[in-house]
């Protein structure tokens, strides 16, 4: 009898301490930022990012991270630390991704992450911008027949990931269209892949950008294409814990000046010699006129940094997104004055 | 107070007590310990704790489920999908991995040179290797190899296999209850019946056909009620239907989806070697005499087999197969790798994510693995003792 005691408690241990486990790590108050003491202590930005999604966060052969994503965290670092290169990037599931933020073991998520009420307001979570405009589309063979969302029937197999919002949408679009499917749900993308290349699922959908992405990873991509039809609002973009105010503006306002430093033309290679521009405003951004960093306690040089070191929004995109072949053409993604939605409040 | 008769009793019984009382205490408060930490590191987070989003409407839709379900029903309605699942691919897995287990572990003591190698080869290789790679070798060379939809394997143009999975047709039961009555009472009159049966043969030395008997009942009660009873079956065939131009699909009948087959397939071939090597070590560790004593008063082969050895073998079978079993169950969790919507994928997974409830859903998911291996646990243990050595 005391033995099975002694088996029941160490059970009920086991598993408290892995309860535990979960929220104990990790640190940050309320008051000042506990955040940004901890950066500057550490001399690194602790960043979270996909296990891997070309255009977005990738890591090459060699272990070095490039994307839109992973530029966010690179501007947080040279703004915070003076060195973009000052990251260490964290890869993460669909699934892990808040539990590691809430728990402390990342202080930035930059990995493709949809901005949505319950996301934003249920979970110790803060939205901080969008940084990639998406929606989600359908990937189908070229030769199946298909070529508008409207020509799926009843019985069609749709392959995702679990975890998602795609999950949800999907649900929601079928259900709108009163059309009967069977999901199949996968809990890693490249999986997904695997099964949608080997036949089977008819469909294979995902945001927009991650269906280019995904496609150059098919045995044929050629055989296949997306339908013109988007489904869903998939704004992405970074994500903090609630409760360090002082670190939200931070992140939040790096990824603003890379916005703004487009709007106004400053980019990587010209942005010291705008120091004695006539424009106030670009003045503000390469740190000559006005005192912004000291709102959250950082330099006045700090998006000055973040422009030589990173680049603007436009390079990144253009480095990353365009040049790979994702998605060449800009889209929704395009600055405000040139007809996109990226519209920035002002940095003054 | 009288400190004449207060008295420390250091008998044996408890200095036994005194560090076991001490551990737990210990225990105690390291639980609180880490709850308190917890709690306080969720409340300085803005995490609420709480299960009230079980009854919240879980939004997104399942492959394959044995109950009614989609996404209008709650996450504890999802949660209940994911553990049947969970059970039915286990119980599936089990039920393989015994009859091959058995089968290959009486195989690798056979005479027959081939048998043996085979059998043994079988284990090693299959033991081998990662239990995970051995998932997705089975389901996506399966998934290579089955033809598409439009050219399945037909059989017998009742069944059909393709990439989607195995088409059967479905039961169209007409009172479905009185045949399943007629089952159970089939059961228990088998079960009166060889009771009498052991009897006879106890107390008279009769021998009576049990096994002959027994088939008749289970055959001939059921097919009473189809000719008197009402009852009667009839089949829904899957039928092929055009979607678009290359896209079709089997629409009526049962649909087995190739995760399940697939995963099922894995667990069962895994386990089974590990259940050869109990089923062999039991027979072997049954004394040479028992057999050769068995031999001499002239029992067959299958008899020795059947009344001497396997009686004793199982005391030493049973054991580390209970083992097998849960670990197949828990094994049952690398599901979520391709897609077979067990608890993790669907609750750990996906309700985990829509809900960020870490703390709830993976305490609920622990629970019931927890219970799950409990429970076949104290059902093995209780068979165990059933056919352990009694003494009187």
């Amino acid at each position: 009898m005391i033995k099975s005691i002694k088996t029941w408690i160490l059970v009920v241990l086991a598993s408290s301490l892995l309860v535990a486990c979960g929220q104990g790590g990790g640190g940050s108050g309320s008051k000042k930022s506990k955040t940004l003491d901890n950066t500057k202590k550490a001399g690194f930005v602790k960043c979270g990012v996909s296990q891997g999604l070309p255009g977005f966060s990738n890591a090459d052969e060699s272990g070095n991270w490039t994307g839109i994503d992973v530029d966010v965290c690179r501007a947080v670092a040279a703004a915070v630390l003076g060195d973009a290169d000052k990251v260490k990037y964290t890869p993460l599931s669909a699934k892990e991704r808040f539990t590691a933020l809430t728990s402390g073991e990342i202080d930035v998520l930059a990995r493709n992450t949809t901005w949505t009420l319950s996301r934003d307001a249920d979970i110790g979570l803060t939205f901080v911008g969008v940084n990639f405009y998406d929606g989600q589309g359908f990937m189908v063979r070229k030769n199946s027949g298909i070529n508008s969302v409207n020509d799926f029937r009843d019985g069609i197999s749709a392959c995702t990931n679990t975890g998602t919002t795609t999950e949800l949408n999907m649900r929601d679009f079928f259900n709108s269209k009163n059309i009967k499917y069977e999901p199949i749900a996968f809990e890693k993308a490249d999986e997904v892949v695997q099964a949608y290349d080997a036949g089977r699922c008819d469909t294979y959908t995902t945001d927009k950008s991650g269906l280019a992405a995904q496609r150059t990873k098919l045995s044929a991509p050629d055989d296949h294409k997306v339908l013109p039809e988007t489904i869903s609002k998939e704004p992405l973009g970074p994500v903090v814990r609630q409760g360090d105010s002082v670190w939200e503006d931070i992140v939040r306002w790096s990824l603003n000046a890379m916005i703004e430093a487009e709007e106004y033309g400053v980019n990587s290679s010209n942005a010291s010699s705008l120091k004695d521009s006539d424009n106030p405003a670009i003045k503000r951004l390469v740190g000559a006129e006005g005192e912004l960093g000291a709102a959250f306690g950082l330099d006045n040089e700090w998006s000055l940094r973040i422009i030589e070191q990173v680049g603007n929004y436009g390079e990144s995109y253009k480095k990353h997104i365009a040049d790979t072949n994702i998605l060449p053409n800009r889209g929704p993604n395009e600055l405000w004055t040139k007809g996109g939605i990226l519209y920035v409040p002002p940095a003054r | 107070m009288n400190l004449k008769n207060f008295k420390i009793d250091l008998s044996n019984k408890n200095k036994d007590l005194i560090p076991q009382i001490l551990t737990i205490l210990f225990l105690v408060l390291v639980i609180i310990y880490f709850t308190i930490n917890a709690q306080d590191n969720m409340g300085n987070r803005g995490i609420s704790f709480g299960f009230g989003f079980l009854s919240q409407e879980s939004s997104f839709d399942i492959t394959f489920s044995l109950i009614d379900y989609d996404g209008s029903h709650s996450y504890a309605r999802a949660f209940l999908v994911g553990l049947l699942n969970t059970i039915l691919v286990s119980s599936i897995g089990i039920f393989f991995a015994t009859l091959l287990g058995v089968t290959v572990g009486i195989g690798r003591l056979s005479q027959n040179y081939l048998i043996a190698k085979s059998a043994e080869w079988y284990v090693e290789i299959f033991r081998n290797i990662p239990l995970i790679l051995q998932i997705f070798f089975w389901y996506f060379a399966a998934l290579r190899a089955l033809p598409l939809t439009v050219d399945s394997i037909n059989f017998y143009d009742i069944s059909f296999l393709n990439v989607k999975g195995w088409y059967v047709p479905k039961f169209i039961w007409t009172n479905f209850s009185i045949f399943f009555y007629s089952i159970i009472l089939a059961t228990i009159s088998i079960i009166f019946f060889s009771r009498y049966a052991r009897k006879q043969r106890d107390e008279f030395g009769k021998q009576l056909p049990t096994f002959y008997v027994s088939l008749g009942l289970l055959v001939g009660l059921p097919l009473l009620t189809f000719l008197i009873g009402g009852v009667s079956l009839s089949f829904q065939i899957p039928e092929l239907e055009q979607l678009s131009t290359t896209v079709y699909v089997y629409k009526g009948g049962v649909s087995i989806i190739p995760e399940l087959i697939s995963l099922a397939l894995a667990l069962s071939m895994y386990t089974a070697t590990f259940i050869a090597e109990n089923v062999r070590a039991g027979i072997l560790g049954v004394n040479k005499g028992q057999k050769e004593a068995a031999a001499s008063i002239g029992l067959t082969k299958a008899q020795i087999l059947k009344l001497v050895v396997m009686p004793q073998a199982l005391r030493i079978i049973i054991p580390p197969t209970t083992n097998q079993y849960l670990n197949l169950t828990k094994n049952s969790s690398l599901a979520a790798a391709i897609a077979y919507p067990d608890i993790v994928l669907v609750f750990a997974g996906t309700a985990l994510m829509q809900t960020g409830r870490a703390i709830e859903i993976i305490s609920i998911t622990m629970l019931t693995y927890l219970s799950l291996s409990l429970s076949i646990s104290v059902f093995m243990n209780w068979y165990n003792k059933k056919i352990a050595i009694k003494e009187k």
